[in-house]
């Protein structure tokens, strides 16, 4: 605390630890015979020069905004909730039911019930590893990470054998009735002498998504519950004493972090496919965890996070249709991304700190 | 060609729209990875062999998530590619959506299922059910314990396929024969997965089994590898895998996904599209690998029997029952 300026700890060090990722990247594809500059170029036109392609950076940082968020949540009561994989396949199996069983008039109303119905959801799976955390003593890191593949062997069982309609191959549900299709961007935006996001995937949960940020940090700062949070997270004695309830807050934290992450799968389920799909999470859960980190587990550094991963995300895909980077190398390059902004984040801070603590005793 | 003069190539089909400007054909590769030595390789291999045959360039994409599905089909149309060629029943329903926005482009889809097919959509299917009945007689009349193995990738309804007709295959030699199946797990992740088809292997050994057949993409290399080292037999799925163990593997149970990927980008513009190619026993689309790697461990019984089996179902007086056709399996229950 207080070793270095505000605007150091937010902006500085994470911009460094890109740069550094974005250094250590350009080796690598220079090490495989590819130009650097011409693919951060692609990825940079391919990702944020057409607007189809802020649609699918939109899509993709709409995902990471929930996961990150419910990762966030648990962050600030000090519990590692990495089963947002998992709560986020049951959101979809909730949204998946909500919309093929109750027969809604409009897309309006129906977002609503699938948003209830995946929060639901997540929130139940989040809520027996809590229990366990809170009343037991079991790990929570252990619990829901386990908890992860009880969800998938879940879904594979309802998509295999109850959802998928005859004939088809493919662990699937049927398509979604019309009335629940959500607007896409291309619906809201495109005029028709201007077409925009044209295809893209981003819809109208993208709002959802921000509005939650804004919520979740209401929550965690102007409310009592929030604070009761954070009081937890810094010190659990210091808590009790206080007289707030353990139990209880680790419940209503995981509580609220699987509901959060839950959610992510209407963008996914009700926005993208319009299908329940059985790989529809495709490890946002984890990258949650990148994005809460890398947010320092505030929603607006949460927010950017996901945005900066949406980008990586569009900007990997199209390395991938245009050139002949193989698709590990982008893996590799997003895993460096996380390994600098995540992992190695004292690397950056400690010696800037330092810098900082010099250039103050130079003022003193 | 350059990175450069592609990216430039492309942008000029965006920019043209979806004009037939530079007709490579483009290959999509469902989320298992172009190298999995199973099925995404079969079609690698069978536009390898075009390319290099014709001289042609195709474009080809690895996923790396769901959203990119559509984004890769519509990227690629708009590019001017012809024929877009998808691998996995994954893509159905997104290439059922894309297709009718680009009626000059034809699409094919290998081992999808649509209910209704789009005019420009060409799905191409298997009847893996039949060479798994080969291989599950091959299996029963090579196994001196009485008891097989099948070892499945993911637990999805293709896979129970395969392992529906192993087990019919099996009961006809010896209806007393013992199956033993599994299932590698319930997430992609099972497609490739080695080291958990070693273990379930070294599993099935424990209760009895001496020949085991997977099907099960790149964990069927674990499989095969313990099976090998265990001495017993094996059997390979989609690519000839014979030579990987030569003397331990018994056969391989092809589905000659290659041979559809050429077929589809030799005919290019001019392939017939609306419906279903369904490839069978008849058209060698699926079959049972001999060479001389498994020459020594195919008697002339076997073989003798496994060519009527394979004439009878082709005249139609054997009918080896789909798991799909009531999503239940007359053999074995999964």
């Amino acid at each position: 605390m207080g070793k270095m300026p505000h605007w150091a700890d937010i902006v500085l060090i994470p911009l460094i630890s890109l740069l550094l990722a974005a250094v250590l990247s350009s080796l690598v594809i220079l090490a495989i015979g590819e130009n650097p500059i011409a693919a951060f170029k692609l990825m940079v036109d391919g990702a944020l020069m057409r607007s189809a392609g802020w649609g699918y950076t939109l899509y993709y940082a709409t995902n990471f905004m929930f996961t990150g968020l419910a990762v966030a949540v648990a962050f600030h009561a000090r519990m590692f909730n990495i089963g947002g994989e998992g709560q986020a396949m049951l959101g979809g199996l909730g949204v998946a039911f909500a919309c093929l069983y109750i027969p809604w008039p409009h897309w309006s109303i129906a977002i609503l019930g699938a948003s209830t119905a995946a929060a639901l959801f997540g929130a139940f799976w989040a809520l027996i590893p809590a229990y366990l955390q809170a009343k037991r003593g079991s790990h929570i890191v252990i619990t829901t990470i386990m908890f992860n593949f009880i969800a998938a062997a879940l879904l594979n069982y309802f998509l295999v054998n109850v959802l998928r309609p005859p004939r088809s191959m493919d662990p699937a549900t049927a398509k979604f009735p019309e009335p629940t299709h959500l607007p896409s961007f291309q619906d809201m935006f495109s005029t028709a002498e201007n077409p925009l996001f044209r295809g893209a995937p981003a819809n109208v949960t993208f709002f959802i998504a921000v509005a939650a940020c804004f919520l979740v940090w209401f929550l965690i700062w102007r409310t009592k519950l929030g604070y009761e949070i954070r009081a937890f997270g810094f010190s659990e004695s210091g808590a009790k004493y206080a007289g707030i309830s353990p139990v209880r807050i680790t419940v209503i934290a995981m509580l609220i972090s699987g509901a959060l992450a839950g959610l992510m799968s209407v963008n996914t389920t009700m926005g993208e496919s319009e299908r329940l799909v059985l790989n529809s999470t495709e490890g946002a859960g984890f990258i949650g965890i990148a994005v809460a980190l890398m947010g320092r587990s505030h929603p607006f550094g949460v927010f950017l996070a996901a945005i900066l991963f949406g980008f990586l995300y569009q900007g990997g895909a199209e390395l991938a249709l245009w050139t002949d980077i193989p698709r590990e190398l982008i893996v590799v390059i997003q895993a460096l991304v996380i390994l600098f902004t995540g992992a190695l984040d004292n690397m950056v801070r400690m010696p800037l700190e330092k810098l900082f603590l010099a250039l103050r005793k130079g003022d003193a | 060609m350059t990175l450069m003069q592609k990216f430039l190539g492309a942008a000029a089909g965006i920019a043209l729209s979806a004009g037939a400007v530079m007709a490579e054909p483009a290959l999509i590769f469902d989320l298992g990875g172009k190298f999995d030595k199973s099925f995404n390789e079969a079609a690698f291999n069978g536009a390898q062999r075009w390319a290099e045959e014709t001289g042609g360039k195709f474009l080809e994409i690895e996923l790396q998530s769901e959203a990119q599905r559509e984004q890769a089909l519509r990227r690629f149309a708009e590019a001017g590619a012809n024929p877009v060629i998808t691998t996995g029943f994954a893509f159905a329903t997104p290439v059922e959506t894309v297709a009718p926005d680009y009626p000059d482009t034809k699409f094919v889809n290998i081992d999808g299922w649509m209910p209704e097919v789009p005019g420009n959509v060409q799905l191409i299917g298997f009847q893996e059910h039949q060479g798994s009945y080969l291989v599950g007689m091959m299996a029963a009349m090579a196994s001196k314990t009485g008891t097989v193995g099948f070892i499945g990738g993911m637990d999805i309804p293709l896979i129970r396929h395969f392992g529906c007709g192993y087990a019919q295959g099996a009961k006809a030699v010896n209806p007393d024969i013992k199956i033993v199946a599994n299932m590698t797990g319930t997430t992609p992740a099972a497609w490739n997965d080695p080291v958990k088809g070693s273990e379930l292997t070294k599993a099935q050994i424990s209760q009895g089994a001496d020949v085991v057949y997977a099907a099960a993409g790149g964990t069927g290399v674990g499989v095969l590898q313990t099976a090998a080292d265990e001495n017993i037999l094996s059997i390979g799925v989609d690519s000839n895998q014979n030579h990987l163990h030569p003397g331990k593997v018994l056969t391989s149970m092809l589905k000659r996904v290659d041979v559809a990927v050429y077929n589809s980008m030799k005919a290019g513009d001019a392939m017939e599209t609306g419906g279903f190619t369904i490839l069978g026993l008849a058209e060698e689309g699926v079959g049972v690998a001999y060479d001389d790697n498994n020459a020594p461990l195919v008697s002339d019984d076997m073989r003798a029997a496994v060519a009527a089996a394979r004439e009878q179902i082709i005249s139609g007086d054997l009918e080896v029952v789909a798991y799909y056709a009531n999503d239940s399996c007359p053999a074995h229950d999964f």
